[in-house]
Parts: structure tokens; C-alpha cells; sequence
């Protein structure tokens, strides 16, 4: 026992002298969220927003009023008809409308209700979101002012339609898919990378002609990491809720316990590629094109794996980050139980078993 | 038996049909150095891995330390040390943990690892680079280093795989020193080289060609036997029928 801590003692020593490692296996997350983040979730302004006002009445024009007050939107009226919105649509030259049908401010009166329509463009699923937001509580606004006293409401019912893209898939989606991303990469490249400098180094050799048990090795060089990647995850987490204000609704321990075994497999097929190799190199570039890729193409977090291919559909179930991401979005977004994600973490489980028992097996075959 | 620290009888490894190592036989004394002699390719590295706990014989006997090689690998590591031509330390620790993180993995107490460190580090001159990384030290050090690290733990038998490659001459005429005064103090030594002037530093020599040894004696007889002026004419009159080519 006490040889095995003087081992992870040694790994820790390696990992926070290799600078440039901690800099890219903390960098990365931080990167990863400010773009995604920011650069594609900017906040909308002064966006175009094209209105067709088919009432022309006394409240579809207050409520055009109110928009036009707004910093976010510029209001062009200059459509006609529907059919014109739709063309605009499909060029790109509208992102989104507002549409009053005839009668609105008839129906609000006298029906206490009354419909408008949203369209946004759904390809752009963050801007659609934040304009349907935005629109909505402009909506909400103005028919409490119009509500007099603690009288029943009039209710303006906002129809909403993201074109291309009905579901609003990719939102929120990437925090996930970075976790996912992150932890695949800090873990199955670092730690291939750092049994593979031992043999390069010929350290390994000394390694295995010490008493220490070659298992021991393989686990003291994956405690380090282990631990990187669980404050890793948390820094990922921190700055999804703290800085894109995220909200996590699922249990938090929950999502560690999932994380763990996530980093498990990875690990795991770190040491498995670690026992292929005798290069760092060939470590490094099997673990990129070899995890990092399928990752991003598999997960679904970029893009949407119902329109695959079946082929690739196929694929993208033996990448284990899909599942990992799967379990992560049900918990974290939209705040769902173990009994929800027991399939996955199943999945997920059994992955890492048999990369967890290959790996070792072949490490065992190594000495003999 | 008793001064005897490494037997081997009819020793043999083979993978698939090619025998890396044929009915090999000799046995090393205690406090004795002992030259391991071969062209590349000629078994040095298979037999010396069997003999360190590393690969299993195909057949034949072999003891170690008093430890069968076949049943008894766990003990054998414990009692030997070992030095490969690649550097063996790491270059991302200081001198001294160098020194803690080998002392820890061959299970020597904390107080024992401060207690020999102390004494090391100060027997090399390295006091002053205690604290630096391996890394930033000169590779004749580093080599020095790396030999007193393989024996720290007192083993009884220290293995030594091409110790000297690419050390310049001072260095390693240090460095044969520190093997003499290991040798002086009990530790057996086995060591493998390519250097025919180190050859000549050795007690005994065994010479391999093609997986089997070829001759086993001092260099003194040696020379004498092959009726050559230096081991370089006796390791070339020997190698030169090796029908293997190098690796």
C-alpha cells in the first residue's frame, strides 16, 4: 500500500511539472465554453425581425410599438404575406418573424385570447431560442398592462414554430458534449500518453524488475488523472452554471457518480491503446483520431444523430461518450433520475468492464 | 551453493522455432562481476530478462538469489537491482525524489530512504543538486546516479544492461569504480557491454554467440586461449562465425 502511494505521489509530481499538459487539460474547457458560449450563444441584438401585422388594430400596433422600443430587434415591416416570410426564410435574410392574424385585437377583446405566430429559424438554435424569449416576455408585458386590477387576464397565446429545426435541438446541448469531450481527451490521450513515456523512456523496464506489482502501475498512473478529471468536470460545471447560467436540475452527486464511470472507461481505453503502442506519437494521434474524432462526429451534441446514416448510427453506439452525453443531458437538463438513465449508465458500464478487462489482460501478456 | 548467486542449467528460451537461448550454463559467484558478452541479436537481453523475473524459461534450470526463476519471480525482484541502457530515472523529479520514489517501490522504510539518501547524495557530490531535476544534470551524473539508485536497496545481485553507452571515457572509468567498490561490498554484479576495455574490468566473461555460450573464463585465459593480445581479437574470433545477423 504504502508502495502504491509513493507511486501516485511520483505521478502527481510528473503531471504538475508538464506545464503545458495542465495548461491544455485545464485551458481546453475554459476555450471550449467561452466559444460555445459565447461566440455561438452571443446574445441577440439588434436582430431583424420581420413583422406581419394582418389586424391592424389598436393592440397588435402597441405591442409592434413595444418591440420597436426593444434593443434587441429591428423591425421590418415591409412584408406582405406569409409566402413573401417564407422566401425570406429560406434565403437567410429573415431569422425570424412575428405574425398577427387578422382580428387579432378583436379576439383579445372580446375572446380574452388571442394567438400570434413565432417563426424563427431553427438551423441557429441559440438565436431562436433567445428570440422566442425575448418576444414572449414582450407578450407577457403588454397583456399585464392591459389587465386591468386582479381581473381575469387577457391571454395572448404565442404559437411557436422553429423552422428546420421543430425540436430546438443543439441549445443547450454542447455543456454536455464539452464534458463529454474534455474528459475523453484529458483521459484517454493523457494517460496513454504517460504509460507509453515510461516505456519510451525505458523506465518501465526498471518498473517491472522492482517487486511492485505491473497492475499497481497501471492503476497509480490512472489515480492522477482520475482526480484531474473529476476537478476538471467540476470546473466545467461551475462555469456552465456560473457563467452560461445553466441550470443544473438533476442530482449533482449523481452526475459525479456518472462522470466517474465515463472517466473509467476512458481510462481504461487509455491504458488499452497504452499497451498497442511504444510511441508517444502513435499514442497521442490513435487516441485524437481514434476517440477525439468519433467523439465529436458520434455524440450527437454536434450533429444531430437522427439524420445520419444508419451506418453511422450503428457506430455511434459503440462510442461510449454518446451514452455518457445521453445520461448527462436527462440529469443535467432536464433533471431525471437514476430509474431514467440506468440504460445508458448500463451501456456505459459495460464498456468500460470489457475495455477496463482487455487492457489489463494485455498489459499482463506484455511480461511474460 | 552457498556463494553461488546465479545458477543456470541447460537454459533455453525459444519463441516459436527460433531459440533465442540454447541450453545455456554457467553460474555467478558472489561479490563477483560478471562480463555478459554478445553481438546484438546473440540471446544477452532474453537470458538476463529470464534471470531478472521478467520472462519465463522454456526449459532448463535457473536459480537466482537462491530463487527459482520459474516459481520464485516475486522474490527475485526484490533481491536484485537492475540498470538498462536507456536512462532509467526520471527527468521530471528532483535527485531526491528520484531517490524516495525507488527506495518507496522496493518497500524501504521512510526513515531507511532519508538515512541512505542523505548519505548518497552526499558520497556523490550532488548536495548542492539535491533538490534540482534529474533532468538538468550532466549524463555522466545522471549514469552515476542511476547505478547507485539500482543499488540502493542493497540487492544482491544488480543487473547492469549496457550501463555505459554514450558516457565519455572519464566518466566511465568512474563509473567501472563504483561497480568495483559495489562488487567490494558484496553485491554481485552482472553486466552486459559492448565495450571490449570494460570486458577486460570484469572477473569472469561469458561470451554468447547465436544463443549459446561460447566461452566462459577470465579474460586473462581467455586471451591467453585465443592467442590474442586484447578481448576485442577474442570477441571478434568468436562472433564472427555467429550466423545471425544483428538486430
Amino acid at each position: 500500500m504504502k508502495q502504491l502511494l509513493v507511486f501516485i505521489r511520483k505521478e502527481f509530481f510528473h503531471v504538475f511539472r508538464d506545464r503545458r499538459t495542465l495548461l491544455i487539460m485545464f485551458g481546453l474547457p475554459v476555450v471550449q465554453i467561452v466559444l460555445f458560449g459565447f461566440a455561438l450563444t452571443s446574445e441577440v441584438k439588434n436582430i431583424t425581425l420581420t413583422v406581419i401585422d394582418q389586424a391592424r388594430d389598436v393592440n397588435s400596433t402597441q405591442i409592434i410599438n413595444k418591440i420597436k422600443s426593444s434593443s434587441y430587434f429591428i423591425v421590418d415591416e415591409s412584408a406582405i404575406n406569409y409566402d413573401a416570410v417564407s422566401t425570406a426564410f429560406k434565403k437567410g435574410t429573415a431569422k425570424c418573424a412575428l405574425i398577427f392574424p387578422a382580428g387579432f385585437g378583436n379576439d383579445l377583446q372580446h375572446a380574452g385570447q388571442a394567438q400570434v405566430q413565432i417563426l424563427t429559424d431553427g438551423s441557429d438554435p441559440n438565436m431562436a431560442k433567445t428570440v422566442v424569449n425575448y418576444l414572449t416576455s414582450i407578450l407577457t408585458a403588454y397583456q399585464q398592462e392591459i389587465s386591468p386590477g386582479a381581473q381575469l387576464p387577457y391571454r395572448i397565446i404565442p404559437e411557436q414554430r422553429m423552422l428546420y429545426n421543430e425540436e430546438g435541438n443543439g441549445s443547450l446541448n454542447f455543456i454536455p458534449g464539452v464534458m463529454a469531450l474534455v474528459l475523453m481527451l484529458v483521459c484517454t490521450a493523457l494517460t496513454s500518453v504517460a504509460v507509453v513515456r515510461e516505456k519510451e523512456l525505458g523506465t518501465m523496464e526498471i518498473l517491472l524488475v522492482s517487486p511492485f506489482k505491473p497492475l499497481l502501475v497501471l492503476l497509480a498512473k490512472a489515480v492522477p488523472y482520475l482526480v484531474l478529471s473529476l476537478a476538471n468536470f467540476t470546473l466545467i460545471l461551475v462555469l456552465a452554471v456560473f457563467v452560461l447560467h445553466v441550470e443544473v436540475k438533476g442530482s449533482i452527486l449523481l452526475l459525479f457518480l456518472v462522470s466517474t464511470l465515463f472517466i473509467i472507461a476512458c481510462l481504461s481505453i487509455g491504458l488499452m491503446i497504452s499497451n498497442t503502442t511504444n510511441s508517444q506519437q502513435t499514442a497521442l494521434l490513435l487516441s485524437m483520431m481514434g476517440m477525439m474524432i468519433p467523439t465529436l462526429i458520434f455524440t450527437g451534441f454536434m450533429f444531430p444523430l437522427e439524420n445520419m446514416p444508419w451506418i453511422f448510427q450503428m457506430i455511434s453506439y459503440v462510442v461510449p461518450a454518446r451514452w455518457y452525453f445521453l445520461i448527462i443531458k436527462a440529469v443535467m437538463l432536464k433533471g431525471l433520475g437514476f430509474s431514467y438513465i440506468w440504460k445508458e449508465t448500463a451501456v456505459l458500464l459495460g464498456m468500460t468492464v470489457v475495455a477496463l478487462s482487455v487492457a489489463l489482460k494485455n498489459f499482463k501478456i506484455r511480461l511474460s | 551453493m552457498n556463494d553461488k548467486v546465479i545458477v543456470c542449467e541447460e537454459l533455453t528460451k525459444q519463441f516459436g522455432d527460433f531459440v533465442a537461448v540454447n541450453h545455456i550454463s554457467f553460474d555467478v559467484r558472489k561479490g563477483e562481476i560478471f562480463g555478459f558478452l554478445g553481438a546484438n541479436g546473440a540471446g544477452k537481453t532474453t537470458a538476463m530478462r529470464i534471470l531478472c523475473g521478467l520472462s519465463y524459461p522454456t526449459s532448463g534450470k535457473a536459480t537466482v538469489a537462491g530463487f527459482d526463476v520459474y516459481k520464485q519471480q516475486e522474490s527475485i525482484k526484490k533481491n536484485i537491482g537492475y540498470m538498462s541502457q536507456k536512462f532509467s530515472l526520471y527527468e521530471n523529479l528532483t535527485v531526491v525524489e528520484n531517490i524516495e520514489f525507488f527506495g518507496g517501490v522496493y518497500g524501504l522504510s521512510s526513515a531507511e530512504i532519508r538515512r541512505r539518501s542523505d548519505r548518497l547524495v552526499n558520497k556523490l557530490g550532488l548536495a548542492p543538486e539535491a533538490k534540482k531535476l534529474v533532468g538538468s544534470l550532466p549524463l555522466g551524473w545522471k549514469q552515476k546516479l542511476a547505478f547507485s539508485v539500482a543499488i540502493f536497496h542493497d540487492p544482491q545481485i544488480v543487473f547492469l544492461d549496457e550501463p555505459t553507452g554514450g558516457v565519455d571515457p572519464i566518466t566511465r572509468r568512474q563509473f567501472w569504480d563504483m561497480i568495483y567498490e559495489a562488487a567490494a561490498a558484496g553485491i554481485t554484479v552482472f553486466v552486459t557491454t559492448h565495450y571490449m576495455d570494460e570486458a577486460e574490468y570484469c572477473n569472469r566473461i561469458t561470451v554468447m554467440v547465436d544463443g549459446k555460450v561460447e566461452a566462459l573464463d577470465t579474460p586473462g585465459n581467455l586471451k591467453a586461449r585465443f592467442r590474442a593480445a586484447s578481448m576485442d581479437e577474442v570477441f571478434y574470433q568468436l562472433a564472427r562465425g555467429a550466423k545471425r545477423s544483428a538486430d
